[in-house]
């Protein structure tokens, strides 16, 4: 079965201001996507928007792949127009995905905005036995709140402007639970998607506290499959291409 | 039907290739695409030792195309020999290196090394890259300079080799005369074409190189003129390229004058693209009823 296949839109729908769920079928016998992987899915038949758009893998359900979308600019305008039975062509599942956390590591699981998207799949994963750290700009912008409340084992929120949870960045909050002496695990591993200067506090507490972290970094790509060597980021031993050599990097490979 | 062309002294048995940096080292599309359908598979830029890059973001989507600044990132030839030669000597399709270096004896000494072995077929020479020695001037940009490498690296190899011009140049038929009197067994064309793109948010170049190479479907109708001038300058095969997305584009660059085609851009969008323009290609020619592929080159400038 090719990772390049055309999927079917079952449902694509609001869930929140600028947000979208896309519910999207896909044939039979398609590699099942792991915790951490994309899908780049092409949003016109014409050559303008030329290039596919990424997408994280939210969740898989019985009726298909669902991904979960900010509206954007061009390309994801274009996709909260399409209507179900609209057919798309797909790149995917693409990239490396989240590791397994050691038996004894507790999973600390941070998402920053639509990161949350990524790292769903881990939170349903650990159900019940992960602490999530999750933050957006406002309350209207955080998604599946409350699913995430249920599945986790405690779960911190903070909002840019406090209308919800904490004000300021979740990485404040993912900083004082590490250092509080009484933080019930200090052996744990971390996993976080977000944006990039989210990703680079994170990654300098995590050195600061010894813990091992691991980030899903996001870069403009065009062929999706390690080709064309435009979706780099510079890590320890040069430039590596998120499309294949990540998304997910361990914190200290990267040169932030 | 006679879908066989001649680059040169190389035979390929279809006039469908892939461009350079945009079909990586061939493995990273076979998953998709049955690489014994192309003609020749051209692989990423190569130079004497490895090269790391320009720094993100490299890429850049414009109105119908997209701006590069990979920097020619590559492996090196050395590793390329060792790593990637022995998967692609599996498949029964010709294997065209493409190679760069930033002087001439770089230059020399890498279509040396690329022509003591086995499975290399072909040399493709970019000069769309700086010069060190001459203060990072073009190559190719520069009729003495083009022709002083060009001429160098012919005396240092016996395989067919094929000179991709620049097109950000003033007079394209006069770069062509100048590599084929250097020495060219054939021409390729066209590399990218510089351009920019600034966010105007941060009020700052899109790309962190501040200028890249556009490709696509964007530059389609200058590339298309290019060969016909090309053609009409110069008596060796010409390798068409520049926004090719489907069969029909392919076809007006041989009408133009190309012998052969390379998919760029398109195998991004489709990683079945060349396959499937090989598959137009033929379609056209039993519908026009041409029982010879070398019977459409150049046939726009009949009158
Ligand atoms: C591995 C990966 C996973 C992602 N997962 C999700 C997800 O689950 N949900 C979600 O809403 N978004 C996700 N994104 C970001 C998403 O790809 C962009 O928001 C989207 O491409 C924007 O397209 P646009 O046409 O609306 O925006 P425009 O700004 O008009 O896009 C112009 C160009 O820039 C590229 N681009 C713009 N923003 C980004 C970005 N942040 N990252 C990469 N390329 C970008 C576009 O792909 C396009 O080529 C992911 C990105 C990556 C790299
Ligand atoms: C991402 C990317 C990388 C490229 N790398 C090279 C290269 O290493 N050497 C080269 O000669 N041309 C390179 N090119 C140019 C292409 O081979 C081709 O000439 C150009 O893109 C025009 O064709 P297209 O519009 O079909 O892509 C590159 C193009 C792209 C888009
Ligand atoms: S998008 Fe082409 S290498 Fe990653």
């Amino acid at each position: 079965m090719s990772r390049f296949f055309n999927a079917t839109i079952q449902e694509n729908v609001p869930v929140h201001a600028n947000h979208n769920l896309l519910t999207l079928s896909i044939p039979e016998g398609a590699p099942a996507p792991l915790p951490g992987q994309f899908f780049m899915l092409q949003v016109s038949r014409g050559s303008d928007p030329l290039l596919k758009r990424a997408f994280s893998i939210f969740r898989t359900t019985q009726q298909g792949v669902q991904l979960l979308y900010r509206i954007r600019g061009r390309g994801t305008e274009i996709l909260r127009t399409m209507k179900e039975g609209a057919v798309l062509e797909m790149l995917g599942p693409l990239g490396n995905c989240y590791p397994n956390p050691p038996r004894d590591k507790m999973p600390l699981i941070l998402a920053g905005g639509i990161g949350i998207a990524s790292v769903f799949p881990l939170i349903e994963k650990f159900a019940g036995r992960s602490i999530v750290f999750y933050g957006a700009r406002t309350k209207d912008d955080l998604l599946m709140k409350d699913k995430a409340e249920k599945l986790s084992k405690k779960l911190f929120i903070s909002t840019d402007d406090g209308s919800a949870g904490s004000r300021g960045t979740i990485a404040a909050v993912l900083s004082s639970f590490l250092a509080d002496p009484h933080s019930p695990i200090p052996d744990c591993h971390i996993y976080a998607c977000g944006p990039h200067p989210l990703l680079r506090a994170v990654s300098e507490i995590a050195e600061r506290h010894g813990v091992t972290a691991y980030v899903s970094m996001e870069e403009h790509m065009a062929c999706g499959i390690g080709a064309c060597l435009g979706c780099v980021v510079k890590t320890r031993s040069g430039y590596s291409s998120v499309c294949k050599e990540g998304p997910v990097f361990k914190s200290t490979e990267i040169v932030w | 039907m006679d879908i066989a062309v001649r680059i040169g002294s190389l035979e390929l048995k279809n006039p469908v290739m892939t461009a350079s940096g945009t079909f990586g080292y061939g493995e990273e599309y076979a998953e998709f695409m049955d690489l014994n359908k192309l003609g020749a598979v051209v692989v990423k830029g190569l130079s004497l030792t490895p090269k790391e890059g320009n720094p993100p973001p490299r890429i850049v989507e414009t109105a119908s195309g997209m701006l590069n600044a990979i920097g020619l990132q590559n492996i090196g030839i050395e590793r390329f020999i060792q790593e990637k030669i022995p998967f692609l000597r599996t498949y029964d399709t010709k294997v065209i290196v493409n190679f760069f270096g930033d002087s001439v004896a770089e230059y020399v000494a890498a279509a040396e090394r690329l022509s003591c072995e086995e499975g290399i077929h072909g040399l493709e020479m970019n000069i769309s890259c700086p010069n060190k020695q001459k203060g990072w001037c073009i190559f190719g940009t520069d009729p003495r300079v083009a022709a002083e490498v060009v001429s160098a690296v012919r005396k240092a190899t016996r395989l067919p080799l094929i000179v991709k011009l620049s097109p950000n140049v003033t007079d394209i038929a006069l770069m062509a005369r100048v590599a084929v009197d250097a020495g060219a067994d054939a021409l390729s064309a066209i590399n990218t074409l510089t351009g920019m793109a600034i966010d105007i948010r941060t009020k700052r170049p899109k790309l962190a190189n501040r200028t890249g190479g556009l490709s696509g479907p964007a530059i389609k109708p200058v590339a298309l003129r290019m060969i016909y001038e090309i053609f009409s300058a110069v008596k060796v095969p010409i390798i068409g390229m520049g926004g090719i997305m489907n069969a029909d584009d392919a076809i007006e660059f041989i009408l133009a004058g190309s012998s052969a085609v390379a998919v760029g851009t398109a195998n991004f969008i489709n990683p079945l693209a060349a396959s499937e323009i090989l598959e137009g290609i033929t379609a056209y020619m039993k519908t026009e009823k041409i029982d010879n592929i070398a019977h459409l080159t150049g046939v726009a400038h009949e009158t």
